[in-house]
């Protein structure tokens, strides 16, 4: 057998954007021994690609803003399929989460008053994003990545977690391997915290980066956890369509929270033709009344070009089928007729740059051309409010990874805030868990020893398939059948064809050797992208409803019988098994801060 | 537009050696670098190493020397190369190398370590925190940072000198003790540890780190000139160091 290394530690992080960072900042705080695992060097996870900002009601531009309006809208974005403690305890927590990196060294932008700005976002009543211009998510990953360093954490960089391993019940360890030079490495740990994020790279048009490939969604789901409503997707409505090496690549729906309008080639602000029966008591029905919400939100009703993600994104959907979309596919996102060039480069630079450098458009004077592309996935994880664990003692997940708390849809802005504030509560519920624990579990050579074979397979295969050729027909078949709009028939057809990759994969070849080879790397990503893939899947055939990010051509509407459910996953021998379970019901008090109902 | 083909010489091999190798590979319209790069690792070289993350410019993970000229791969379009142009790909050369185009940056992380964390003063009667746009932004144009090394790779003082490694911190963190410096709430004074350890001495102000930086942040004119003033007023007027002593102000 191949030699490994081995650690141990109290708790380990899986993960080290800004739910892993603040995670591990929580469990290292608590005199526990914690380490952090960075799938990339530290500081280059998916989180430094968020723009926007961070949702906190801290009611520093509208005073009327308070944690029940915040918790009204992500419930109602969430289509109330929403875990509703979750969701109360992120309204309730993210100001103090924005405010404590304040001091750490984060510099927001400001208000006139020297108070941190906020700004306007998809369904949020009010300016609510903390931000600093188009480029939050750098600001929250450098902010936390330094504190982090500060407190002399361990950062185990470039190790890509291959397998959880159990003692008995509970989490033991994780085995992976060192991704410069192919060395192999064990961990021994009381606790494991997920903060691994999404599966966007099972998509053809995606605006995630390599690493999203649903590592922790697999771990949890092979340690024994369960995963709930992997059929809710985020399609985000602005991504780069053209040219095709940039496409999917993610516009800002700051554009649009800063004035910008979508149109489509007639000229027509086409999302006023859209607005849904549900958000109709809240939504702007002239372009007039639009406009004026920017500046008086008192006596204007919000734009709908700012209506949730998910309706925005069928809206240019519908728009490009019916044949009023530009040629590469995609709709008008016009800030450069609305706002002055300064403030567009002042607000947006990161997007005018982008823009600029990939499309040669400068956004000052023409229009974007944008479409849809794979974002996140609002499922995930399923884990307990309070604590983020999941039901395998010593499992944690938070971010990204978990499910729950966006329901069927998210908001924009919730996720940088649900980073801090879920990264924070299972590092301390891992520390505590670690704490009470008492002597290390063993780790069991013999589980190790297969996870060391798993992972060195695909050297010794028989077979000659590419690992890059099967990932891009994976991509083509989640792009083609598990997109915006859903069948049955064509997930069924899914079923199969993933089935199908899943017996190329186990003869995967990779040429070259172990140190710094992305051939192997993918290989064993595929692993995880195949399962997940599979539990969205079959999520998707489940829910026969549409609901938030989760559209069914034959089944269009919501249907009431699926507004209580979560879709739940879980593993059973080596197949997946789907049911159907209650969420608990509201109490009173939060169910009154809905207000009308649909 | 139809594909085209293009001449890529890459850099193959790891610590122990290597040469270029040359390829033809399909590039389309809007190509960058990077998406040649990957066209490559996909058709014909499975194993051929390089970083990257987020292909938009915002995580500096694929820096590379393209036609000796240190960039991002993923913000390097191909059409700004004349067409028939070969074009080479190498590593950054100021890093020891893993293998093919992925160096081993550990330097950098190491680097961060040795700069005290930011430090703020107390709150606000009201207990807010209040800073002035103004204030902020010269911080913030160093914050956008991403990271990406291309001035340690670019900086002359490490770049032809390896020797000076132990002494001279390079370009980013000499920035980001600017930064916190200029933070309009720190109270840590790392001047001393600017001119000493971090080796602000070394910098003559060549801009070789402004010109190479991706996100165009003003490293010399705004960082380093400004930090070097500090540093000499600190050292050269008792009175100035006096006034500081005093209102803890910066």
């Amino acid at each position: 057998m191949d030699h490994y290394k081995t650690f141990e530690y109290d708790v380990l992080v899986i993960g080290a954007g800004g739910a892993g960072l603040r995670a591990a900042i929580e469990a290292h705080g608590k005199g526990v021994r914690t380490a952090l695992i960075c799938k990339s060097l530290l500081g280059k996870a998916h989180t430094v690609m968020a723009e926007g900002g961070m949702a906190a009601a801290m009611g520093n531009v509208w005073k009327e803003d308070n944690w029940q309006v915040h918790f009204r809208d992500t419930m109602r974005g969430g289509k109330l399929l929403n875990n509703w403690r979750m969701a109360e305890l992120h309204a309730k927590e993210s100001p103090d989460r924005v405010l404590e990196l304040e001091e750490w060294g984060a510099l927001f932008d400001r208000t006139k008053d020297g108070l941190i700005s906020q700004r306007d976002f998809g369904g949020h009543r009010y300016a609510r994003l903390a931000h600093v211009g188009d480029r939050t998510g750098l600001e929250l990953i450098r902010t936390l990545q330094q504190r982090a360093v500060a407190l002399g954490i361990d950062v185990h960089m470039e190790v890509n977690v291959q397998r959880l391993v159990k003692d008995g019940d509970r989490v033991a360890g994780a085995v992976g391997y060192y991704r410069a030079t192919g060395d192999l490495v064990a961990f021994t740990c009381k606790a494991v915290v997920l903060a691994t994020g999404g599966v966007g790279k099972a998509w053809k048009y995606t605006s995630n980066s390599w690493e999203c490939t649903g590592d922790g969604m697999t771990l949890a789901l092979d340690a024994g956890a369960e995963l709930i409503d992997m059929e809710c997707i985020q399609f985000h409505p602005t991504g780069m369509v053209w040219p095709p090496s940039v496409r999917g690549i993610l516009v800002t729906e700051g554009v649009r929270g800063d004035g910008g309008t979508l149109k489509n080639t007639e000229g027509t602000r086409f999302m006023f033709n859209y607005i849904p029966e549900f958000f109709k008591s809240e939504t702007a029905d002239s372009e007039k009344e639009a406009d004026a919400w920017y500046e008086d939100k008192k006596n204007n009703r919000r734009t709908p070009d700012l209506l949730p993600r998910d309706e925005v994104a069928r809206a240019i959907n519908s728009e490009v089928k019916a044949g009023r979309g530009t040629p590469h596919g995609g709709v008008l996102l016009d800030i450069a007729s609305r706002r002055p060039a300064d403030y567009i480069r002042k607000r947006l630079p990161s997007m005018y740059h982008q823009f600029k450098e990939l499309a040669g458009v400068d956004i000052t004077k023409d229009a974007m051309e944008v479409g849809p592309t794979c974002h996140y996935i609002m499922g995930g994880v399923r884990v307990e409010a309070e604590t983020a664990a999941t039901r395998v003692p010593g499992l944690y997940a938070a971010g990204e990874v978990a499910g729950g708390l966006h329901g069927a849809n998210r908001l924009g802005g919730n996720s940088l805030s649900d980073l801090v504030v879920f990264g924070r509560r299972a590092g301390m519920a891992a520390a505590d868990y670690a704490k009470g624990l008492g002597a290390a579990p063993a780790l069991d050579a013999a589980q190790v020893d297969a996870a060391v074979r798993s992972l060195l397979s695909p050297f010794d295969s028989k077979g000659n398939e590419n690992p890059y050729a099967i990932h891009s027909d994976l991509q083509e078949c989640m792009q083609a059948l598990v997109g915006i709009i859903r069948t049955e028939g064509e997930l069924r057809k899914a079923l199969e064809e993933i089935a199908v990759l899943k017996q190329r994969l186990a003869r995967v070849r990779v040429e070259g050797g172990r140190a710094f080879n992305p051939g192997w790397h993918l290989a064993l990503d595929l692993h995880s992208m195949l399962s997940v893939s599979e539990a969205v899947t079959l999520g998707a055939i489940e829910r026969k409803e549409s609901r938030g990010g989760h559209t069914r051509d034959d089944y269009p509407f919501t249907d009431d019988r699926f507004g209580t459910v979560n879709v739940v996953i879980r593993r059973s021998d080596r197949a997946l098994g789907v049911s159907i379970e209650p969420i608990p019901p509201l109490p009173p008090e939060l169910k009154a801060l809905l207000g009308d109902k649909k | 537009m139809a594909a085209t083909t293009v001449t890529m010489k890459v850099w193959r091999g790891d610590a122990k050696g290597g040469a270029f190798r040359e390829y033809q590979v399909p590039s389309q319209e809007g190509m960058v670098v990077l998406d040649v790069i990957h066209t490559l690792q996909a058709t014909q070289a499975g194993d051929l190493a390089c970083r990257w993350n987020c292909k938009a410019g915002k995580c500096g993970s694929c820096s590379a020397e393209i036609n000796g000229k240190p960039r991002l791969m993923c913000m390097t379009r191909m059409d700004t190369f004349p067409p028939g142009e070969t074009i080479t790909v190498a590593p950054i050369k100021t890093f020891p190398l893993y293998r093919d185009l992925a160096c081993d940056v550990s330097f950098n992380y190491e680097r961060a370590k040795e700069i005290p964390a930011f430090k703020p003063g107390p709150k606000e009667p009201d207990g807010t925190r209040r800073m002035w746009q103004e204030d902020v932004e010269r911080s913030q144009e160093f914050r956008k940072c991403i990271e990406c090394f291309l001035c340690q790779n670019v900086c002359h003082v490490i770049r032809d000198h390896p020797e000076n490694k132990h002494s001279f911190a390079g370009p980013r963190f000499l920035m980001r003790i600017a930064e916190l410096e200029m933070h309009p709430l720190d109270t840590h004074d790392r001047l001393e540890l600017a001119q000493a350890k971090a080796g602000l001495g070394f910098c003559n102000i060549t801009k070789c780190c402004t010109e190479v930086c991706p996100e165009h942040i003003h490293i010399t004119d705004n960082a380093l000139i400004p930090l070097k003033e500090r540093v000499i007023s600190e050292q050269y007027d008792p009175l100035f160091w006096l006034a500081r002593k005093l209102t803890g102000k910066k």
